[in-house]
């Protein structure tokens, strides 16, 4: 992919796309909501509402499949976006045979290996070392991918990070560790698990060249990560970020408690920050959208997100005899109770 | 099996494995190895001595002290295509990677639904040197061989440490090689065949007889060959089984042995309770139940975090006299 000078970007087409892109994920993730109460998808799950324009700025600042992209287990957007069949992710989320990982993953770990993705994690910190490594063979076969690893502001103080930020800076490894700051680990407040919250610091005891940037506002956050993307690229050096933003619903869909950690106030202030409604304003703003167009685009998205849905729940359940299946590439394990 | 000519070399167990490494690495260049001091300083067991010199800081990786650091970024490389060797300048301090292990390196092709593979070693000295104390002495295999995904092997001979070694940095699922420190001066001969590898999945009757089988992985193996010299001396017929890999396990060969001499005991450097002699155990007792004249016997380590008194710590490991008395157990 060529990449698009600022002008095309702000492009009309452009904003619609990151707008459809945004509002798209929104309905995504609200809908796996709705399926998570009616029981049709179970276990954990972690919506990324609130949180679109990370993701979005992050995808139009990489080149999409090429680069390398790992994550935790706030891992549907991706793959969105990346273009993986929004169907077979789904599917995934709840199980299904048609799923990426044949429902072997759900919803905290999808993967999109030929794209690029690889998940879709669920112990916390535990993915960044394999950011890594992805970075390391990158760098191995002297190609110049960059690596975007993110990690949560509470994954931000396991050890493992501190120990790939010093082999990341040792031996120039290209990898963006972008901290996606949504100022909560579960139900602790950032206040309560940092020392110094202002978590960007962490990358300067390394050397690696860190910074704080709002992630709420998806054309300035797209410009920050593209220029952060470009730098990697040329230097083919670590990037330390910590993005800026905030979910608006529970951790995840089993957390009903949130006036344990946060306050009606606190969340009506936050909502103000809504990337999707701050995109509008500027839609509007700029004649590039009226609000007609934004509710039409809206209708066709909740649709395209039904039919999807409704795709995905037609998918079987997998086979029993699957259950064996891809535990190792060449054999089975020992079987029966 | 058909007499092949293949000229072979008398070498240590540590030569046999230093020996496919550097072929290894000179045959693909995917393949690189990663650890604490195994480049610069040549290896604490001296298992890469001269690798650094020869190949360079490309392939020859000195790493931080960071295990779960580094063994995630090698779990990351192999995910995206390469083949990295982990050494673990000893398999104890592993237990600070076991996340990345069996969380993660273990998990992949699972998780993915086989989108992603994980062709990665993970390869050090495991089990009693020499007053190491209690944090440098585990037998860790066990707890390695327990979670799926891995495969597991512990190989008691030069040779198999030469070819298994090569099987292992050859697959394309996580592998956990554990060498005995006791074993690295063991002598044997070796093939000089760079395409020669041992299957995982067979064990090996590395002595035949009739009235007991003596099983056993790594180091314990040597210890169940010298029991069995001593045991024929007493006009006990002991076979010795060489389990080799402990996941996949290969049953059918130990059920036949136990088949032939209608009695088991199964050595383990591990700690007795809970240790991996017990699955052999177990299975041997559902699987060949019929067959046996006597219940089947663990002989393992000491339930102790490991002395570093010589005579205390001589005392946890099974040593031939702890096999014989095992043997004698039966009846
Ligand atoms: C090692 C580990 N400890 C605890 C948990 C439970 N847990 C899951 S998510 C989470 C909070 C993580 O917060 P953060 O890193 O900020 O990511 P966010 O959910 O905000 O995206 C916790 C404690 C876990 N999954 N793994
Ligand atoms: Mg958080």
């Amino acid at each position: 992919m060529a990449k698009a000078k600022l002008e095309e970007i702000e492009s009309p087409a452009m904003l619609e796309e990151f707008y459809r892109q945004m509002l798209f994920i929104r309905r995504f993730e609200e809908k796996c909501n709705v399926a998570y109460r009616l029981g049709k998808i179970g276990g954990y799950m972690h919506t990324y509402v609130g949180m679109e324009a990370t993701a979005v700025g992050i995808h139009h600042a990489i080149k999409p499949t090429y680069d390398y992209m790992i994550t935790a287990y706030r891992d549907h957007p991706q793959p969105l976006l990346l273009g993986t069949d929004p169907v077979k992710v789904m599917a995934e989320i709840m199980g299904r045979s048609d799923g990426m990982s044949r429902g072997k993953g759900g919803s905290m770990h999808v993967y999109d290996i030929e794209r690029g993705f690889f998940g879709g994690w669920g112990i916390v910190g535990g993915h960044i070392p394999l950011g890594g490594g992805l970075a390391f063979a990158s760098k191995y076969r002297n190609e110049d991918r960059v690596t975007i690893c993110l990690l949560g502001d509470g994954a931000a103080n396991q050890g493992v990070v501190f120990e790939t930020m010093n082999m990341a800076a040792l031996w120039d490894l290209p990898i963006i560790f972008c901290i996606e700051n949504n100022e909560f680990a579960m139900g602790t407040r950032l206040e309560y698990h940092a020392a110094d919250t202002e978590l960007y610091k962490r990358g300067e005891p390394f050397g690696i060249k860190s910074e704080r940037i709002d992630g709420m506002d998806v054309l300035s956050f797209h410009k920050d990560m593209q220029r952060i993307v470009d730098w990697t690229r040329e230097n083919q050096k670590p990037y330390w970020v910590e993005i800026m933003n905030y979910r608006f619903l529970g951790h995840g869909a089993a957390d009903n408690d949130r006036q344990l950690y946060r306050t009606k106030e606190e969340e009506d202030a936050a909502m103000k920050r809504d990337p999707i409604a701050r995109l509008e304003e500027i839609l509007l703003k700029r004649n590039v959208m009226t609000r007609e167009k934004m509710e039409a685009i809206d209708e066709e998205l909740t649709d395209q997100v039904e039919a999807i849905y409704e795709q995905a729940d037609a998918s079987p359940f997998p086979d029993a005899s699957e259950v064996y299946d891809n535990v190792y590439t060449d054999m089975e394990p020992e079987k029966g109770h | 099996m058909a007499a092949v000519e293949v000229a072979t070399q008398t070498m240590s167990y540590r030569d046999a494995i230093s020996k496919v490494l550097s072929e290894e690495i000179e045959a693909n260049p995917d393949v690189f190895i990663m650890g604490e001091d195994i480049g610069r300083y040549q290896g604490t067991f001296r298992v890469t001595q001269g690798m650094f010199d020869k190949y360079g800081e490309k392939r020859i990786i000195d790493t931080p002290i960071t295990e779960a650091g580094f063994t995630g970024i090698a779990i990351g490389a192999a995910m995206a295509g390469l083949r990295p060797v982990v050494e673990m300048m000893t398999m104890s301090f592993s237990i600070l990677a076991m996340d990345q292990i069996i969380n993660h390196a273990a998990k992949i092709h699972y998780m993915t639904g086989g989108q992603a593979k994980c062709p990665l070693v993970i390869r050090g000295p495991g089990g009693a040197a020499k007053q190491l104390s209690a944090q440098h002495t585990h037998c860790l295999e066990g707890w390695y061989a327990h979670a799926p995904g891995l495969k597991v092997v512990a190989p008691a001979t030069a040779i198999d440490a030469y070819g298994m070694l090569r099987q292992a940095i050859r697959d394309d699922n996580p592998v956990i090689f554990t060498e005995n420190p006791g074993l690295y001066t063991v002598m044997g001969e070796v093939p000089d065949d760079r395409e020669f590898v041992v299957p995982f999945g067979k064990a090996n009757i590395l002595r035949e007889g009739t009235d007991v089988s003596l099983v056993g992985y790594s180091r314990m193996t040597q210890i169940n060959l010298a029991a069995a010299e001593k045991l024929a001396e007493q006009g006990v017929s002991a076979e010795v089984v060489d389990v080799r890999s402990l996941s996949p396990l290969d049953m059918t060969t130990i059920n036949a042995s136990v088949a032939k001499t209608h009695r088991a005991v199964v050595v383990y450097e591990d700690w007795k309770f809970g240790g991996f002699g017990g699955e052999i155990a177990s299975r041997i007792a559902e699987e060949s139940f019929d067959d046996l004249d006597a219940p089947v016997v663990r002989c393992g380590g000491l339930n102790v975090p490991t002395p570093y008194a010589r005579n205390l710590e001589l005392e946890c490991i099974p040593d031939v006299d702890d096999v014989i008395a095992a043997v004698q157990k039966l009846g």
